[in-house]
């Protein structure tokens, strides 16, 4: 039914890990309303939705860039993006 | 023990649904082209990350990235302080309101591929009343379909043209819930039109002008109907913005894998730009 769409395991997999994320946003939301809001270093008030938003997007952008500039593998960029969606967690 | 009403998520739902089937898929769907490789009759094959390095470092890529930002910084140049100047210019009460709210209307009105139908007449040399008169009364050599810097003129004035009036209605919005008390304290104070527009109406005006400047990022952005009817992205490619270049990717060379990555890459400029102008937004309230 759905090979219109062509799926396949990598880009499956990229859309359960950010349908998760919002899912356990979601049950943190339900324990501890409010979303967490808070200033950050960035000088942006956030909630948790923000965070993770700024998490995937500058993700995106870091691979992104390492494509352009450097190529395969990218080990290289996963790093820096967990590393970003820490930062991001922590402090922005 | 408090308990909260849980029915709004409910009537929330039909929302989900449709931005599922009109966004959400599809936006799935080009993310799984963008890494195969197909030749039709539903077949595909796995091509990686190759079509982003593809993208990311072709020129003509490139080229009509930096035609599509120029055209956006141009119109948003032009358009936006144009549209403040015509709304400071708009009458505040009286029979004249509706008269110029009804025109500043109209073009909004008008359907994009009217709009742009209307231009390639217009501006045929021939036929079309401003191509004659700027050839035959003003003897300006002037013909898009032959010169680009005629093209490009073209695709910016029909875009000023259509869309001026957005900026208007929306910084007219602005300029009339000004409450009265305002001027006459600027009136007691001596205040000149050059103070009382920098100290009164920009600020009173802020809100909807980044929402004004953020409607036409996004729209002039991925402008595509117009310019295509107007110009077909020429002569040659010098009008080919990058929408119009993605089309061409997408159908008329069907290489949907490498169309896919690009419009991925373009959405996410689009994504962060609009991010920015809003976080911008949400900021200033605060």
């Amino acid at each position: 039914m759905l090979s219109w769409m062509a799926w396949t395991w990598p880009t499956a997999l990229v859309f359960i890990f950010v349908f998760s994320c919002i899912a356990i946003l979601a049950v943190i939301e339900t324990r501890s309303p409010g979303g967490d809001e808070r200033k950050g270093v960035l000088g942006l008030t956030t909630t948790r939705g923000d965070r993770l938003f700024i998490t995937l997007l500058g993700s995106a952008y870091i691979f992104l860039a390492w494509l352009g500039l450097v190529g395969t593998p990218l080990w290289g960029p996963l790093g820096i993006a967990i590393a970003w969606g820490v930062f991001c967690f922590w402090k922005v | 023990m408090k308990t909260e009403n849980q029915k709004a998520w409910l009537f929330v739902l039909p929302v989900l649904a449709l931005v599922a089937f009109n966004a959400l898929i599809p936006l799935m769907t080009v993310v799984n082209y963008s890494v195969q490789e197909t030749f039709g009759n539903n077949l595909f094959f796995w091509q990686g990350l190759d079509w982003f390095e593809n993208i990311l470092r072709s020129d003509r890529f490139h080229a009509a990235l930096g035609r599509q930002v120029m055209f956006t910084a141009i119109i948003l140049a032009i358009e936006i302080p144009l549209g403040v100047m015509i709304a400071l210019a708009m009458p505040r009460s009286g029979p004249w309101v509706s008269v110029c709210l009804v025109l500043m209307a109209l073009p909004l009105l008008i359907p994009w591929n009217v709009v742009g139908a209307m231009w390639n007449i217009f501006t045929l040399p021939d036929i079309g009343l401003l191509g004659y008169f700027m050839n035959n009364v003003l003897g300006v050599d002037y013909n898009m379909t032959q010169s680009p810097t005629a093209a490009w003129v073209t695709i910016i004035v029909m875009d000023v043209w259509h869309w001026t009036s957005l900026v208007v209605l929306l910084a007219y919005a602005g300029l009339i819930s000004i409450p009265e008390p305002y001027y006459q304290a600027a009136k007691i104070d001596g205040a000149s039109n050059w103070s009382v527009f920098r100290y009164i109406q920009l600020p009173k005006m802020k809100r909807v002008l980044t929402i004004a400047i953020l409607l036409r990022f996004m729209d002039s952005f991925n402008i595509y109907t117009e310019v295509f009817v107007l110009t077909g992205g020429g002569p040659g490619n010098s009008t080919t913005l990058l929408s119009i270049d993605l089309v061409k990717v997408a159908l008329g060379q069907f290489d949907l894998g490498n169309a896919a990555a690009m419009s991925l890459v373009y959405f996410a400029f689009t994504l962060l730009v609009s991010w920015l102008f809003y976080t911008i937004m949400m900021r200033d309230e605060e």
